[in-house]
C-alpha cells in the first residue's frame, strides 16, 4: 500500500516539476521557455484522443508491432532451440547470427527498402529483426542450461525427439524464453517507432515526427506519452503471460519461512499457509500454484531455474 | 524377430513375450553384458564388470565407491550410452537405444518441475498414448501405492526429498517397465527415510515381476535389498543369503557378506 503511494507520488512530483519549470519559462542553462507545459500537453492529448487520425495511428503501430513481434517470437524460439539442440543448426546458423546481431535493426532500413515491395512490410521486417535476436539468444541459453536428467527420463520412458521437445525442452526453457521476449518487446517498440519516423505512413512514430516538423511541440509530447503508454501496456502483457505460464517456478511465497527451503528432510511441505490440500477429486488439468496467499509479489522473478 | 548374430550366448536367451499394457505385470527382462568395456568416448575408461547376466525378475544391487562409474553402467543398460566394446543385451537382443522397457530412476530432481505430481506419473503412459481416463486411473493407483494420493495436484518442489523419490518410483513403475534401473535413488535421503523407502520399494515391486538393477554406495542397502550383490570394481557377484529380510540383518551369513563387500571397497 505504502509502496503504491510512493510510486504515484514519484510520477506526480515529476509532472509538477515539469509544469513549474515550463510555466515559469525557466532558463538555467537548460531552457524551458519553448517547452510545452503539462497542461498544454494534456489538452492536446485530450483533443487528439477521440479523433479518427489518432485511432488510425494507434492501429497501424499496434498492428506492425504485433506482426513483427509475433514473427520474431516464433522464429527466435525455433532458431534458438535448433541452434542449441543440433550441431548442424549451430554450424549453419551460428555464424550468421553472430554477424547480423550487432547490426542495429534500424540500420537495416536500406535492406528493407531494397528487399521488400512495400513500406509496411519494411517496418514489420525491422521490428521483427529487432526483437528476433534477444529472443533467439535467450532461448539458446535457456535450452542449453536444461538439466539433461529430464531429457534422459523422457527417453527412458520411450519418448522420441518430438516428445522431448514438447515435454522437456520447450516447457523447461520457457522462463528463459520469456526473459528474451520481455527484452524483445522493448526493442521492438524502439524500432517500430524509429522505422515509422523514417519511412512510415501513419503510425505513432510517423505522427510524432510530423508534429515535430510543423513545430507542434505539444503534439510531439502527446506522441511520446502514447508510445510510453503502449510500450508499458505491451510489456506488462508479456510479463503477465510469462508469469502465468511459468507458474510452476518455486516462488519466495511458496517457501518455508525459516531455514533452507526445498531441502530433503522435512517430511511435509509445511507451507506458511495451510496449503490447499485438495482431495484428489478435482479433474482440472493443471494444478494451480498453491500458495497464492501472499499479495501477488510484483518482483520480476525471471531467473531460469538453473 | 531375432536380428542378433548367431553367437553362443544369444542362443540361450529365452525371449519373453512382449508385454501389453495394462497387463497383470509384464515378465521381467533378462539383461546381460558380454565382454563390455564401459565408458564415454574420449573420457577415461570405467572399470566395471565386463560380463554379467541378470535373470528375469531378479533384484541385483551394484556396490562401489562414489564416482567409480556405476551410473555409467546404468546408462549403458538403459541404452543412453553405447558400450565402448562388447554387447549389452536384453533377452538376447542388443540394446541400441533407450526405451520404455527399461525405466531409469535417478538420484534426485528427475521429476519435471512444471508438471504436477500426477502429470509426472502419467507421463510414461501419455508417451504410450494410453487414453486419458485410463492414465488418470493408473496414476491414482500408483500414487496411492506410494502413499501420496493426496499430493497428486502439487508440484514437485512442494514435496520433500523423500516424497519426490516416491513419485519417481511411481512414475517409473506406472509405465510397466520390464526392468527398472535405479541410480542411488535413496542416496540423498536421511537414514530413517531411507529404510522406509527400501521397504516401500520391496512392497511396490511385488507383483510387477520387473528385473531391478539397484546401484548404491551403501553396503547395508545393497546387502539388504539384493538377491545378489555385484561388486563394481572387480565384477564379482555374491549371493545374498537372506534377501530383503530385515530380521536377518545380524545373521552370521549376512555379516560375512557385509564384511566381504566392505573389504572390496
Amino acid at each position: 500500500m505504502g509502496r503504491r503511494l510512493v510510486r504515484v507520488a514519484s510520477l506526480v512530483v515529476a509532472l509538477g516539476l515539469w509544469q513549474l519549470l515550463t510555466s515559469l519559462d525557466v532558463r538555467l542553462w537548460l531552457r524551458f521557455d519553448q517547452f510545452p507545459t503539462v497542461v498544454e500537453v494534456a489538452s492536446a492529448f485530450a483533443d487528439r484522443l477521440g479523433t479518427e487520425a489518432y485511432r488510425q495511428d494507434l492501429g497501424h503501430s499496434l498492428r506492425r508491432i504485433a506482426v513483427g513481434f509475433l514473427l520474431a517470437a516464433v522464429l527466435g524460439v525455433a532458431a534458438g532451440t535448433a541452434v542449441a539442440r543440433s550441431r548442424w543448426a549451430a554450424d549453419l546458423l551460428g555464424p550468421l547470427v553472430e554477424v547480423v546481431r550487432p547490426v542495429p535493426a534500424i540500420a537495416l532500413v536500406p535492406v528493407a527498402i531494397l528487399l521488400l515491395p512495400t513500406n509496411e512490410q519494411g517496418i514489420v521486417f525491422i521490428t521483427c529483426a529487432a526483437a528476433l535476436f534477444p529472443v533467439l539468444v535467450s532461448t539458446r541459453h535457456a535450452v542449453r542450461a536444461l538439466s539433461p536428467v529430464w531429457e534422459e527420463a523422457v527417453l527412458t520412458m520411450g519418448g522420441g525427439r518430438a516428445r522431448v521437445l514438447c515435454s522437456v525442452v520447450l516447457p523447461g526453457a520457457l522462463p528463459g524464453i520469456f526473459g528474451g521476449l520481455s527484452v524483445g518487446i522493448g526493442v521492438a517498440w524502439i524500432c517500430v517507432i524509429s522505422a515509422e519516423m523514417i519511412s512510415g505512413e501513419y503510425g505513432v512514430g510517423y505522427r510524432t515526427w510530423q508534429d515535430y516538423t510543423v513545430v507542434d511541440y505539444p503534439g510531439v509530447f502527446v506522441g511520446m506519452a502514447t508510445i510510453g503508454a503502449l510500450g508499458w501496456l505491451t510489456s506488462t502483457a508479456v510479463e503477465t503471460l510469462g508469469r502465468r505460464v511459468t507458474a510452476w517456478l518455486p516462488r519466495p511465497a511458496d517457501r518455508v519461512p525459516a531455514g533452507p527451503a526445498r531441502t530433503p528432510g522435512t517430511t511435509r511441505s509445511a507451507g506458511p499457509a495451510p496449503a490447499p490440500d485438495t482431495a484428489p477429486t478435482a479433474d482440472s488439468a493443471s494444478s494451480a500454484p498453491s500458495a497464492a496467499s501472499a499479495p501477488a509479489v510484483s518482483l520480476p522473478e525471471k531467473e531460469p531455474v538453473r | 524377430m531375432s536380428t542378433v548374430s548367431p553367437s553362443a550366448d544369444a542362443a540361450d536367451a529365452t525371449a519373453a513375450p512382449a508385454p501389453a499394457w495394462p497387463g497383470p505385470g509384464p515378465a521381467g527382462a533378462e539383461l546381460a553384458l558380454h565382454g563390455v568395456r564401459l565408458g564415454r568416448p574420449g573420457a577415461a575408461d570405467v572399470s566395471g564388470p565386463a560380463g554379467l547376466r541378470i535373470a528375469p525378475g531378479e533384484l541385483v544391487t551394484v556396490v562401489g565407491p562414489s564416482g567409480c562409474g556405476k551410473t555409467t553402467l546404468l546408462r549403458t543398460l538403459a541404452g543412453l550410452l553405447p558400450p565402448l566394446e562388447g554387447r549389452v543385451t536384453q533377452d538376447g537382443e542388443p540394446i541400441r537405444r533407450p526405451g520404455a522397457d527399461r525405466a531409469l530412476v535417478f538420484q534426485h530432481d528427475a521429476l519435471l518441475p512444471w508438471r504436477s505430481v500426477r502429470a509426472n506419473v502419467e507421463l510414461p503412459l501419455a508417451i504410450r498414448r494410453v487414453p486419458r481416463a485410463e492414465r488418470r486411473r493408473a496414476a491414482r493407483e500408483w500414487l496411492e501405492r506410494v502413499g501420496l494420493a493426496e499430493h497428486a495436484l502439487k508440484l514437485p518442489h512442494q514435496l520433500s526429498g523423500g516424497q519426490r523419490q516416491r513419485v519417481q518410483l511411481a512414475r517409473a513403475l506406472a509405465g510397466g517397465p520390464r526392468a527398472v534401473l535405479m541410480d542411488e535413488p535413496f542416496g540423498a535421503l536421511d537414514a530413517h527415510t531411507r529404510a522406509g523407502m527400501q521397504d516401500l520399494l520391496v512392497e511396490i515391486l511385488r507383483g510387477t515381476g520387473a528385473t531391478v538393477v539397484f546401484v548404491t554406495h551403501d553396503v547395508d542397502e545393497a546387502v539388504h535389498l539384493g538377491d545378489r550383490v555385484v561388486l563394481f570394481g572387480t565384477g564379482e557377484v555374491l549371493d545374498v543369503p537372506y534377501p530383503r529380510v530385515r530380521e536377518a540383518r545380524n545373521e552370521p551369513a549376512t555379516a560375512a557378506l557385509r564384511r566381504r563387500v566392505l573389504d572390496s571397497l
